[in-house]
């Protein structure tokens, strides 16, 4: 996020579009009604009319995957009765002309056509976002979760400088993380291409200077992607794989592929709190310890780096992260010891110069500290890019609407989205084995519109047959208008209705390599139970 | 009876709520939200406030295992560590070491994350590492 939290409560307009917050980060949501009561203005796009749908001052539901062509809109409208925050474009950005030139096409008619949502609802939520500075764009997977994932973040962040939303208070591109410490892992260099604090794998300086810190020799090359991982495994060239606290059966696009590339693999690890599907499958799962039972810190959606404190001791035989890790070093002849988990972060900080080097663990106290925190006087950072962009100037983005890479035919009727619900989390690992959580919602399902469910002759706990050109699974109907039409739902919590059954793992973004879990074309048929046929 | 609060962040989603773990002879028995916490300023949402559960779930692991013959033994630590650096040696030794993967974590801490990818790039001695944040 460019901004923070409790900003939002600030904002003259909030923009919703792609986040079901009240049931996916429901303390932002707090934020965003403490925001109304306030006098501020609420723009909610989604698909599906969610919660927040019902507080807006004007709400849209469009057709899915169509983001880049309604920003267009928006900003099509903006620029034409010239409510842009010129000053700003001029002083700020550069490349504004390429935006006017692909937006000029985009009228309101055309977006419609293309949306579902009509030129005056376009109007109406350019007309808002433009006039009530300062107004946050908040977003979730809604807008990344697509084959044209990079083009939808970019289309809002041109939105966003567009008004002269960005580096200021209350306001900015705001993608809401859905995981306590994704945005940690990123900043550790979690990733194939960049060491910690984003740091390039590819720059000699970097390279030289961790290799000098860690006493060894270390590759230049960027590695592999999950994304591209799992070709490579189906081609033999990754043989052992280590996933720590990740479900990736249930996560990932794609299952039967992905339990066809599992297979090939010679040896997987899994370090976890619970025999998930995917440790069923491993060679070795080391049992972890939970949050409660270690130190250390997490850093949430809004670069707060946070402490986590030890409440008790590691429950049965198990052992802290980082304790693993260092355990399983050391016997493959690189020695690390660490007596607490303040040393590794100080080795961190010690070689993340730009973001986390000012923070100590006495500094961290309960409340966190912001990044960028460059050094031991530094305050944290609310809000980014306040006197400049990291990269000097911002850069507009003309980008075309392009369609998802699978739309719904003759064979495949439906559109399928997926997400989350209130009660559970993620793959459901650890909210469906808690009591309270799992009274809320113990199965999976699927939402169908009643116009859908009457044709189909569908009643509420029918079991449905979901298939898609990848596979096809069983889950029982819930009939609902949240659901446009011809648009089904379904949540990605339950194992036994696994919807990466359904989904591509070939549709991701040719930059960012995220699967495109919000768009498929699926069929539906009703279960008929009675007599079964025995098959061989 | 010896009891205490323990100061902590929400492991569910990116927000990040400060919570209070109720920690009574030992054992963590409840969550409440930290009143003052810049965050949630003494909220919580129905995952928070029932976040001890799954700590405290039966269906935890409590041992290392180590799948011989098709079937999951449990193991002591020094075995099932032991057995997986020599199979990570050995692919390393047949493969190289971009035959190896790496998967961090969005749930494990900053820390560990960061000795997750120096584990990677330093041991095993490759940049094959990633985790869910496209997920």
């Amino acid at each position: 996020m460019t901004n923070s939290i409790s900003g939002f409560e600030d904002a003259g307009c909030i923009f919703i579009i792609g986040t079901n917050t009240t049931a996916c980060h429901p303390l932002i949501a707090r934020r965003i009604y403490r925001a109304k009561e306030k006098g501020a203005k609420l723009i909610v796009a989604d698909p599906r009319a969610i919660q927040l749908t019902r507080f807006a001052d004007v709400a849209v539901h469009h057709r899915l995957g169509s983001d880049v062509a309604l920003l267009n809109g928006m900003m099509h409208v903006i620029i034409k009765n010239g409510w842009h925050d010129q000053k700003y474009i001029e002083e700020r950005t550069e490349d504004y002309e390429a935006l006017e030139k692909v937006v000029s096409a985009y009228t309101p008619e055309k977006v419609a056509g293309i949306t579902g949502v009509s030129a005056e609802d376009i109007e109406q939520m350019a007309e808002l976002y433009a006039k009530n500075s300062p107004a946050p764009l908040l977003y979730a997977m809604g807008i990344t979760q697509h084959t044209t994932g990079v083009d939808n973040v970019k289309s809002c962040c041109n939105l966003a400088m567009l008004c002269g939303n960005v580096g200021i208070a209350s306001a900015g591109v705001n993608p809401l993380r859905g995981q306590n410490n994704v945005q940690g892992a990123c900043d550790m260099g979690g990733l194939p291409n960049v060491m910690t604090g984003y740091q390039p794998v590819n720059d000699i300086k970097t390279i030289d200077k961790f290799s000098r810190a860690w006493g060894c020799s270390l590759s230049d090359k960027p590695g592999m992607t999950i994304t591209d991982m799992i070709p490579a495994m189906l081609e033999g060239k990754l043989k052992g794989l280590y996933i720590i606290g990740e479900n990736p059966k249930l996560s990932d696009p794609d299952w039967n592929h992905l339990n066809h590339a599992l297979k090939k693999l010679d040896f997987l690890v899994i370090q976890e709190l619970f025999l998930s599907e995917t440790a069923q499958v491993a060679d070795v799962v080391f049992s972890a310890a939970s949050s409660a039972e270690k130190d250390g810190t997490f850093t949430n959606t809004e670069r707060r780096c946070m402490k986590i404190n030890k409440a008790i001791e590691p429950i049965g035989n198990t052992l802290p992260d980082w304790e693993i890790i260092s355990r399983l070093s050391t016997a493959m002849g690189y020695e690390m010891k660490y007596d607490h988990p303040e040393e590794i972060f100080n080795e961190m900080t010690a070689l993340t110069p730009k973001s986390y080097a000012g923070m100590t663990y006495e500094r961290l106290g309960i409340d966190g500290l912001q990044w960028p925190c460059p050094d031991q006087n530094h305050p944290g950072t609310p809000y980014l890019h306040k006197d400049g962009f990291a990269r000097g100037k911002g850069k507009f983005h003309g980008i075309e609407y392009k369609d998802p890479a699978e739309l719904p035919d003759k064979d495949y009727p439906f559109f399928l989205t997926t997400g989350r619900m209130f009660a559970h989390f993620h793959t459901g690992t650890m909210t469906r084995v808690s009591a309270h959580l799992d009274v809320e919602q113990t199965t999976g399902y699927v939402e169908i519109n009643p116009k859908d469910a009457e044709v189909l002759d569908i009643c509420e706990n029918d079991i449905l047959v979901l298939s898609s050109r990848r596979g096809e699974m069983e889950v029982p109907a819930r009939i609902t208008r949240a659901v446009p039409p011809g648009t089904l739902f379904l949540p990605i919590h339950f194992g036994e209705n696994p919807p990466n059954v359904l989904t591509d793992s070939t549709a991701v973004d040719p930059l960012a390599k995220i699967p495109e879990f919000k768009v498929s074309a699926v069929q539906v048929r009703k279960l008929e139970l009675g007599l079964v046929e025995k098959t061989a | 009876m010896d009891y205490k609060f323990v100061p902590s962040v929400c492991p569910y989603c990116g927000t990040g709520c400060g919570v209070l773990f109720e920690v009574i002879d030992g054992k963590l028995v409840g969550t409440l939200p930290n009143k003052t916490h810049p965050v949630n300023e003494g909220k919580l949402c129905i995952k928070g406030w029932n976040m001890h559960e799954f700590v405290n779930s039966f269906m935890r692991l409590k041992q290392p295992l180590v799948k011989t013959f098709g079937r999951f033994m449990k193991t002591e630590w020094d075995e099932a560590i032991k057995i997986t650096a020599d199979r990570f040696k050995e692919i390393i030794k047949k493969h190289g070491p971009d035959s190896i993967g790496v998967l961090v974590s969005a749930k494990i801490t900053n820390e560990e994350n960061y000795l997750a990818q120096k584990f990677a790039r330093a041991v095993i001695g490759t940049n094959n590492v990633d985790h869910c944040a496209r997920l």
